[in-house]
């Protein structure tokens, strides 16, 4: 069984056993144990990919390429650091009486089942594969989201299921468009014509108003999962609402791999806009994302200074810079590309970190209320620390990595858009603005009585901190290596 | 080009069949009873099974009975059976839902039937199959469901919406490409079948909660809390 | 010149078997409550003892009173003149426009409303009213289904209709349903059945028809009630000359009239069949909710058409 479906596999199994025996006392090492050989199997993979370039499964089903290969590295990575997280951490919510047995063996199997569904939908090389895995992802989630039972999570967890069921129902619906215009191509046997790696190939003969209304779809519907505004509304409660592990993985993990299924769908409509560019503006896709992701920037910007919870505040920051990504992601171009393949796995680190960080914090002050939460640094050092230097990071600081992949994009912006360079830098100084205005109190600030000491292990944030930092100053060869290849799929050519 | 009257007789009768399936989604949204909801998707799921073994038997592709006996068995049978089922463990079986403005809403239909016109235009235009005109009725079928959705309070009636628009979508796929890869159908089939039973599990976490199903009581967390 | 007498004939045959056709409706409608049943042609007994009778006229009402049983079956009679019956290619076929039927029935119905205000009555001022109310709801429906039939056969003419639906076959089209639904629909409302109106009703309140007519006797009501049941079976004809028209002569020769007026016959004696079970079956709706049926029914029209133009042209 080689890597690529050991990759999958490992998780699928894991959600199984846990399945079983998740309530035990032994299930949360069970559970990193299972994150941790994934992450070796995609290490494996990884090296692999280096060796030997992209690889596809034997059914032509499952798809590597520079492009996933690090996210797949990624996704393994952070499931493995917030599992070790969460066993402390629901440790704890256990001995406070939030979660009782039955909801401990649903919480672990869903977590690897949530990870199977994201694994595969990178992986994925059918484009109706990746839409099943992206739906199945909410449904692994949901219950989650819902886990402590009070009516705020229920709540929540209602607003995520519906919202984002019907978003997804659009994905299909532009799936089936994408499958209608590919089968009309002569010589394409129906059973390969959801392909991705097919579709990429014939882009240049699909035709081109089929292909827009296609993506108006998909990206409404991908979209709503990537949390572009106005269809958003789910997510932050649903960040908030739910276990800490929890809101890591999704802003950190789901996100991604929602934003990723768009750009795989915007390089054929590329491909096939450029082939027509006598019908229609070859850069219409582009355009199309540059305008979701300037208003997701904007708008969460200015609503992160109306939070009162912590795990708000932070949801937003991630509207905020998956906005910005997308925006990137829009402008095209190699060296905006970079920035935001760059972008996604930093975020990615820093976003998951910061959580850990509040979950903890949140623990200490008993509440998820930023009013309450009080001299952080006074109370539990290590944790008021994390939360600065994390919320450094998110915010922009050089020299993380989140700095490098700002500029990239501001560079890009000034040389495609000028213009458009103006909003940015102001959104980037309102969010920078709200996300200190409320950190500050939390971390500096006289201690309330609620403020009691907790065991925690902040080694996960230090580690993802850690890579930020290096990959803010010296981005490692493999990686600038695929960021690269990714880079020149996408767009055309290559940075470096 | 080909109008119907030019077509043989088993092409007329699926989009005679395509037009009861329309017409049933029209009758969704007068539905005021959870029953008679329930009913008219289980009609609506048999319709389409109806549809699809036409289509097969007309265009011979074999692969798209088994979608008509899935669509069948989870749309037209399990799924409303699982739904009766919580009606009465949920005790809401003799509960009328008020519609304000029912007109208002029928003729919204109507328009929301008119724009799918016109946006499956190009498709349409595109497309040789035979089916190819109830492309705009499927796409009409997932819009009218999510008018359905926006405009109920039961938490029941907007998921009978949100099975609906799945409804539609498979109709989408049947009438536009003959039905995707069975692997994708498999896996669609499997998501609505798990996001029927975790609804089911949703319907009591919410009457154990706000002790009611009606979704406009969901407002604590809003960006007004002060 | 046999065209012209055929048509007389076939208008004389129409407005003969109209009361034959209600008393075939009673019969089974009793049938089916379990009732004896008076004979099949008990309708003809009852014209004939109606005509016997005086008149007495309110002292209250002009002349309009005196003149309005007149028009109104005189109004059915034309109707009657212009839906084919046995044949298509009459004479009177060149006026056998939909729109045209549509407005004899206007006609009558507005001398109608005008005699049952002109009593002075409470009760005739309130089934005028509710009559106009049902009819300016139903004539939406009845023009869409008009409508859509008119796009698929390219004329409004009745005959010319037929002929191209004899022309192309057997075809199985989704707008015909949904309008052949609003037809029956729309017809039940028009010609005062249940459930929107009960015809064998004695409670004034509930009356909308039979309160327009209260104050009529003798021959004047006897003319009234010839020219519903003209009205019930031209809305019959109607629907099988639109739907089901295989029978009907094309070409004039005595077998061709034979075997139209055994196939008609053979219809309508079906559609009694459908209406008499629905009325068993169905309750009379209250009053505002008919507003509702008729909105149902104009929603099928539209449906109809909104199928026609997506599904059945090319």
């Amino acid at each position: 069984m080689n890597a690529l479906n050991l990759t999958l596999v490992l998780p699928a199994a894991g959600a199984v056993a846990l399945g079983v025996v998740g309530d035990r006392p032994f299930a949360a090492l069970v559970n990193v144990a299972v994150s941790a050989a994934t992450l070796v199997a995609s290490v494996a993979l990884a090296l692999g990919v280096l060796e030997t370039g992209p690889a596809t499964s034997p059914g032509r089903l499952l798809y590597i390429d520079a492009f996933n290969v690090y996210l797949v590295l990624l996704t393994a990575f952070v499931g493995l650091t917030t599992a070790i997280f969460s066993r402390p951490y629901m440790a704890h919510e256990r001995e406070r009486g939030r979660v009782g047995p039955r909801t401990m063996r649903l919480y672990h199997s869903m977590y690897q089942g949530f990870l199977f569904t994201m694994l595969l939908a990178l992986t994925s090389n059918n484009l109706g594969v990746l839409w099943v895995a992206l739906e199945a992802a909410t449904l692994a989630t949901v219950l989650l989201v819902s886990l402590y039972r009070t009516p705020e999570a229920v709540e929540a967890a209602w607003k995520y299921f519906i919202l984002c069921g019907v978003g997804i129902a659009q994905a299909l619906f532009g799936t089936v468009l994408l499958y209608f215009a590919q089968e009309r191509l002569v010589g394409i046997a129906p059973s390969s014509a959801l392909l991705w790696q097919e579709m990429y190939a014939a882009a240049g003969y699909l035709d081109p108003t089929v292909l827009v209304l296609a993506f108006a779809f998909l990206l409404i519907g991908y979209g709503t999962k990537v949390g572009l505004v106005p269809l958003h509304n789910w997510l932050p409660d649903a960040h908030s609402e739910g276990p800490t592990p929890m809101s890591a993985v999704l802003s950190g993990l789901l996100l991604n791999v929602a934003l990723y299924a768009v750009v795989r769908v915007k390089m054929i409509v590329d491909g096939s806009l450029a082939a027509h560019s006598d019908q229609y503006n070859p850069q219409l896709a582009g355009h199309l994302l540059m305008g979701f992701g300037l208003l997701s920037f904007s708008v969460a910007s200015l609503f992160l200074h109306r939070q009162h919870d912590v795990k708000r505040l932070f949801s937003y920051s991630s509207i905020e810079h998956m906005g910005l990504m997308t925006f990137a992601f829009g402008v095209g171009g190699p060296l905006a590309t970079f920035g935001a393949l760059l972008h996604m796995t930093v975020h990615s680190l820093t976003k998951s970190a910061i959580f850990v960080t509040v979950g903890h914090a949140a623990q200490i002050a008993g509440t998820q209320t930023m009013d309450h939460i009080r001299g952080l640094i006074r109370t539990q050092p290590s944790v008021g620390w994390g939360l600065l230097i994390a919320t450094a990071a998110i915010a922009g600081f050089p020299p993380f990595g989140v700095f490098t992949s700002e500029f990239l994009l501001l560079t890009a912006t000034m040389q495609s858009w000028p213009w458009l360079t103006v909003p940015l830098l102001i959104g980037l100084g309102v969010a920078f603005a709200g996300l200190f205005r409320h950190l500050q109190p939390m971390v500096y600030g006289e201690p309330t009585e609620n403020m009691t000491a907790v065991r925690v292990n902040m080694t996960p944030v230090a580690v993802h901190l850690a890579l930020v930092l290096w990959l803010g100053l010296a981005i490692p060869a493999f990686l600038a290596g695929w960021f690269d290849t990714a880079t020149r799929l996408i767009t055309g050519s290559g940075l470096l | 080009m080909q109008s119907l009257d030019f077509l043989p007789l088993y092409d007329q009768g699926i989009l005679v069949l395509a037009a009861l399936v329309l017409f049933t989604s029209f009758a969704l949204l007068g539905q005021t009873r959870m029953f008679g909801l329930i009913t008219v998707f289980a009609w609506q799921g048999g319709l389409l099974a109806a549809t699809t073994a036409l289509v097969a038997y007309s265009t011979g592709q074999r692969h798209l009975y088994v979608s008509a006996a899935l669509t069948l068995g989870l749309k037209a049978l399990f799924i409303p059976w699982m739904l009766k089922r919580f009606v009465i463990r949920l005790g809401i079986r003799h509960e009328v839902e008020v519609l304000g403005r029912h007109a208002l809403v029928l003729i919204a239909g109507a328009a929301l039937v008119v724009f799918s016109y016109y946006v499956a235009l190009p498709i349409v235009r595109l497309s040789t199959l035979v089916t190819r005109n109830a492309i705009a009725v499927s796409l009409a079928i997932v819009l009218l469901s999510m008018l359905l959705m926006i405009t109920r309070r039961q938490a029941l009636s907007q998921v009978v919406g949100f099975m609906a628009i799945e409804n539609g979508l498979f109709f989408a796929a049947v009438v536009s490409t003959f039905g995707m890869p069975m692997v994708v159908e498999l896996g669609i089939a499997f998501d609505v079948l798990v996001a029927a039973v975790l609804f089911g599990v949703f319907f009591f976490q919410l009457r154990d909660t706000i002790d009611s199903l009606d979704v406009d009581r969901l407002s604590r967390l809003t960006e007004n809390v002060d | 010149m046999i065209g012209w007498l055929l048509a007389l004939l076939q208008t004389l045959l129409f407005i003969a078997s109209a009361p034959l056709l209600a008393g075939w409706i009673k019969r089974l409608k009793c049938g089916l409550e379990n009732r004896a049943a008076p004979p099949v042609w008990q309708p003809y007994r009852d014209l004939a003892r109606l005509f016997g009778k005086n008149v007495v006229v309110a002292d209250t009402t002009s002349w309009l009173f005196r003149l309005a049983p007149y028009v109104i079956f005189g109004a059915a009679v034309l109707a009657a003149s212009v839906v084919p019956l046995v044949a298509t290619h009459l004479p009177t076929s060149a006026i056998a426009d939909v729109i045209v039927l549509v407005a004899f029935f206007a006609l009558a119905r507005f001398f109608q409303a005008l005699a049952a205000l002109d009593a002075g009555t409470a009760f005739g001022g309130m089934g005028a009213s509710r009559e106009m109310t049902i009819a300016s709801l139903a004539e939406p429906a009845m023009l869409l289904v008009v409508f859509t039939f008119a796009v698929t056969a390219n004329t409004t003419n009745l005959s010319t209709a037929v002929d191209h639906t004899l022309g192309g076959g057997f075809v199985l089209r989704p707008s015909f349903i949904f309008i052949a639904l609003a037809l029956l629909m729309v017809a039940v409302a028009e010609t005062g059945r249940i459930p929107v109106d009960n015809p064998a009703t004695h409670l004034e309140l509930t009356m909308i028809h039979e309160a327009m007519v209260l104050e009529y006797s003798g021959r004047h009501l006897a003319l009234i009630e010839w020219a519903n049941q003209t009205k019930l079976m031209i809305y019959g004809v109607l629907f099988v000359d639109l739907f089901i028209p295989w029978g009907i002569a094309y070409e004039i020769s005595a077998a061709n009239v034979a075997i139209g007026a055994a196939a008609v016959a053979a219809k309508l004696a079906f559609l009694g069949l459908v209406l008499a079970i629905s009325e068993t079956v169905m309750a009379k709706l209250r009053l505002f909710r008919v507003p509702g049926y008729l909105g149902f029914a104009f929603m099928l029209g539209f449906l109809g058409m909104l199928s026609h133009v997506i599904l059945e042209v090319g």
